[in-house]
């Protein structure tokens, strides 16, 4: 069977990642350590490409490989997202790797191809495609979160974010599977149809659908799935951790929702419930646990759960029954926008981290921060920025986000949701602030003036000027990608 | 509304006074950290002299919107950078160009770590400050009235005393968590009020009044949190009495009349049902507020804290004024606000100048400064008499309308409230006494030095307003006249409709002619 050209043309950008992925590693070998930065550039060079070819794509939606890969505006949006996502990491990662003595090659290699596979789940139109996608990503990410080879911490969160994860692809793979059995296919389209007619009370369709959330929730890290979350994000090296927190939940998000809407939009009845019931306890417990944190990775991982709660509003939105359809897109839309924005504010707080150094190492304790504000004014400003934008407070894009979501939840009469959300927005506050209060109003130690302190790239600066500037302006003229969220949302069926 | 809408045209004042403030900001960063203080001045001067001309170009006659601005910003839902001023907010909004470069004056001395920072806080908190008054679009009104948290946080946490970081966090959570439901109640009222955020078109759309129930509630934790009413006043003592002087200034004259300025522009307007409804509730909140805030400020023996419940004390008298739905009420109350901004305004600075000597704000630590700094003790007694209301002064002007708007309400209500008067005067002269004719303690005698000449100049434009509009508030009443008889316009309808015969009702029958003469009798009553 051979493949035709035009399903190769919808899937050039993977190829050429997939290609550059190869050439790193070929070329790693014969790169002295010390003179690796140029594979990162070349890395960007190539992310710059796909943008540009990815670009053509919106507004159109093109089948391929029979059914196998879709590309439509909706996946082009995450691309896009999740291009920037990586050439930040990227960015983030060439000082960071040297001070933390992993300059390794193969990382470069790693990202590019973590990339693929979330590209793969992004226009998945066929369950296994979207396994296969996830599984890319996931086996990746579980090297790379134990690249510190010497550190206990960073070994420990690798294997167990392999185990759990390997756990979870299993749970999804066997409600796959179910499904299968039930429907004779595993296109989204096809499994559709199926569930719609004979097989919308077939208790065994239901397992599937149940297995399928509970695999997705592991993904996303919601509540009661999250337990790997902290470690990981914990021991994993920092940008690893905000490569992971943003761009594999975006992916994870995009697919999840894919296959809600797609197979299953028209039992909506049998899931949006559930979905519910996640959103409000991951939504509580993210933030009410984040507050007693006293490490700052530990305590975003909390809070990127507690994102991935609002995120989860938009869904159960999008899944609401008996409302209309542009209310449903809304959800949809309202949570593109607010992944976006949360991927500017996650990468700046993580990327604070990555440069604050006490001694030879990394300062994430939030002791760390203390008196920040004298010594480094600019970073503290920053920081502020991040946290309040996570916070949720205008004039930050972070509030843009919460308003839209809740807009969205209120125009499907579910303004007690949107309530509740902002009640735990409210109680956020407190453990956001209080790294501005550290860095702001408590006196650092003599050894902390003489330790600790931002250690800044030229590579970082970028990162972080285009963080802040995502966050604040985002905040400030929202329209433009708000009209491209509305554009590019899935057909609500 | 587009009859409501007086424009403009040429200039846009209003953008121009949003963002000289954040010019100033730039100014401030560029420049060397010890000319931070001259810039921000000099920044808020130019504010000051730039917001003028609303009051000069200002058209008493109608009751729209003035200086109006309107642009698309956001598509999709629609929302618009709309900005303008009617009688209610352009006093405030001078009130606060008035008093944003007194407040640096204040701070000239006494701030002297990261004062950069502090200049930049105080010009944030300036724009977002006018922001809530002149904005026309809900969510751009959401977006300065949260803003304005950031900015003060910090001026509270980052130069307030001891406790500064308790107080700084609980002001900020409490007034957090009072916004939730306002935000959720912007939301529901786009949808229910034809999909618009449009201050004025909301405000002529009407609503079933189970949901104005509803709605009536969510503003209340708002603005009820922010004026702030009993029994949501707790955070206030703290912040005050943590906040540097400066802080404490603009806390007491400006951030507390934006949760009465809610009260005024959007739950009386917006919800009439409700509001007539729930009244005896607020006129109770009200009264309970005067009461308890006068006979708190009694007990306590930190001058800050004791001006801090007299706050809590005299904004129960604006509540109670908004709430008796009658001109004279609502009038007092409008100046009662303005009022309480210059006199505790005054007061707070007098509190920041003996703290800056004595480094101490005990009441029994500070005494004789009658013979020590006779200069000083001048101002201070005038402050203090303003605040208990004596006639030829601007606060006895705004409580007697207030008083005589509650009588045609409730006689109850209005003898309870008079109550507070006497009990302000108990407290205030009480704290006089002690402080300016007591004797002066040896060890604080040698730091007691009188004002300086920036001091003097601060607090002499506040003197000057408390006897301009104590003697002659014609001007100001006139101003606000229009604009006050279209929020009770927009209440008699409902009242009739809901409440026929009832007392309320002739009440609105004598409106007109009552309050016209009334501003005026209050003017001779007094020269």
């Amino acid at each position: 069977m051979s493949i035709p050209f035009a399903d190769l043309a919808i899937i050039l950008p993977e190829l050429l990642i997939v290609g550059v992925a190869c050439l790193i590693l070929v070329l790693d070998p014969v790169t002295p350590t010390g003179k690796k930065d140029y594979l990162a550039w070349i890395s960007l060079g190539v992310l710059a490409v796909c943008a540009l070819i990815t670009m053509e794509d919106f507004g159109e939606t093109t089948v391929a490989f029979s059914g196998l890969v879709v590309m439509d505006s909706y996946a082009a949006f995450w691309k896009m997202l999740l291009y920037l996502v990586s050439g930040m990491t990227i960015l983030l990662s060439m000082s960071y790797l040297k001070e933390e003595k992993i300059e390794l090659a193969e990382y470069y290699a790693f990202v590019l191809l973590a990339l693929v596979g979330m590209m793969v789940m992004v226009s998945g139109a066929d369950l296994l495609t979207i396994y296969l996608g996830i599984e890319l990503m996931s086996i990746t990410l579980y090297i790379m979160a134990g690249l510190k080879r010497y550190e206990a911490r960073s070994i420990e969160a690798s294997a167990k974010y392999f185990v759990l994860g390997a756990f979870s692809s299993g749970i999804l793979l066997y409600g796959i599977s179910l499904l299968f059995g039930v429907t004779g296919s595993t296109r989204l389209s096809e499994i559709s149809t199926v569930v719609n007619g004979p097989a919308s009370e077939d208790p065994l369709m239901l397992l599937a659908l149940m297995l399928i959330i509970v695999g997705f929730g592991f993904k996303v890290a919601a509540v009661p799935f999250h337990m790997w979350t902290p470690d990981v994000y914990e021991g994993a090296p920092t940008s690893v951790t905000a490569f992971m927190a943003v761009a594999s939940k975006a992916a994870s998000f995009a697919a999840f929702l894919r296959v809600l809407l797609e197979a299953f939009g028209g039992v909506k009845p049998n899931w949006n419930l559930i979905i519910l019931a996640i959103c409000l306890i991951t939504v509580a417990l993210g933030n009410l646990v984040a507050i007693v944190q006293t490490n700052v990775k530990r305590m975003l991982a909390y809070s990127s759960i507690a994102h991935a709660g609002y995120a989860l509003v938009g869904v159960v939105v999008a899944g609401w029954v008996g409302v209309e359809a542009d209310v449903s897109s809304r959800g949809v839309s309202s949570l593109m926008l607010y992944l976006a924005i949360y991927s500017f504010m996650t990468i700046g707080a993580f990327a604070m981290i990555a440069i604050l150094r006490k001694g030879g190492l990394e300062g994430e304790e939030i002791e760390d921060f203390t008196g920040l504000a004298k010594r480094h004014k600019g970073g503290a400003f920053l920081m502020l920025v991040f946290m309040i934008s996570l916070a949720g407070i205008p004039p930050t894009a972070g509030f843009i986000g919460k308003f839209y979501l809740f807009m969205a939840a209120v125009n499907a009469d579910l303004a007690w949701l949107a309530i509740f959300g902002l009640v735990f927005a409210a109680i956020s506050a407190f453990y956001y602030l209080r790294i501005v209060m550290v860095m702001y109003m408590r006196e650092p130690s003599a050894e902390q003036e003489k330790n600790t302190r931002l250690v800044l790239s030229p590579q970082v600066s970028v990162v972080l000027a285009c963080a802040v500037a995502g966050v604040v302006l985002l905040g400030i003229f929202p329209g433009p990608l708000v009209s491209i969220a509305d554009l590019s949302v899935l057909p609500i069926k | 509304m587009t009859e409501m809408v007086v424009a403009t045209g040429g200039m846009p004042w209003l953008t121009l006074i949003l963002i000289l403030p954040l010019l100033g900001v730039v100014a401030t960063l560029l420049a060397q950290e010890s000319l931070s203080r001259q810039i921000a001045l000099a920044t808020s001067l130019i504010t000051f002299v730039a917001s003028l001309p609303l009051w000069f170009a200002f058209d008493n006659v109608t009751a729209g919107m003035q200086f109006v601005e309107k642009h698309q910003w956001i598509d999709s839902p629609s929302i618009h950078y709309a900005l303008g001023v009617d009688g209610i907010s352009m006093p405030l909004v001078l009130l606060t160009t008035f008093l944003a470069p007194l407040c640096i004056l204040v701070s000239w001395t006494a701030i002297d770590m990261r004062r950069k920072e502090f200049m930049i806080s105080l010009l944030v908190l300036e724009t977002a400050t006018i922001g809530v008054f002149v904005a026309l679009d809900f969510v751009l009104f959401y977006i300065f009235w949260e803003t304005m948290l950031i900015p003060m946080y910090l001026l509270i946490g980052v130069w307030g005393g001891p406790n500064r970081v308790y107080a700084a966090i609980k002001f900020f959570l409490y007034t957090l968590a009072g916004s939730i439901l306002l935000l959720v109640a912007i939301m529901v009222l786009y949808f229910e009020g034809g999909r618009t955020f449009d201050i004025l078109a909301l405000t002529h759309a009407s609503y079933s009044p189970s949901l104005q129930a509803l709605l009536f509630w969510a503003f209340f934790a708002a603005f009820a949190v922010k004026v702030p009413m009993f029994p949501f006043h707790t955070w206030l003592p703290d912040a005050h009495v943590q906040a540097p002087t400066a802080g404490s200034v603009i806390l007491a004259s400006v951030l507390l009349k934006l949760g009465t300025y809610g009260f005024l522009r959007f739950s009386l307007p917006m919800l009439p049902d409700a509001t007539v409804s729930f009244t005896p509730i607020i006129m109770t909140l009200s009264v309970i507020a005067i009461i308890y805030g006068a006979y708190m400020a009694l007990a306590q023996s930190d001058i800050k804290k004791l001006i801090a419940y007299s706050s809590v004390s005299h904004m129960g008298f604006v509540t109670l004024g908004i709430f008796a739905l009658n001109a004279q009420g609502i009038e007092g109350a409008v100046l009662q606000m303005i009022n309480h901004g210059i006199t505790t305004g005054g007061l707070f600075m007098c509190v920041g100048i003996i703290y800056e000597r004595t480094h101490s704000r005990e009441i029994a630590e500070n005494g004789g400064l009658a013979n020590a700094m006779p200069r000083y003790a001048t101002f201070l007694v005038i402050f203090a008499l303003s605040s208990v209301g004596l006639p030829g002064m601007n606060s006895f002007v705004g409580e007697f309308l207030v008083l005589l708007g509650v009588f045609a309400w409730d006689k109850l209500t209005a003898s309870l409230a008079a109550l507070g008067i006497i009990l302000s005067a108990v407290y205030i002269l009480y704290l006089v006494q002690r402080i300016v004719y007591g004797p002066a303690s040896p060890k604080m005698l040698p730091k007691l030095t009188d004002l300086s000449a920036r001091e003097f100049g601060m607090l002499v434009p506040l003197v000057v307003l408390v006897f301009w509009i104590g003697l002659y508030p014609k001007p100001l009443l006139d101003v606000m006249h229009s604009s006050v008889e279209r929020v009770i316009a927009s209440q008699s309808v409902s009242v009739i409709v809901q409440k026929e015969g009832s007392p309320t009702e002739h009440v609105l029958v004598m409106t007109e002619s009552i309050s016209d003469s009334l501003s005026q009798r209050a003017t001779e009553a007094t020269p």
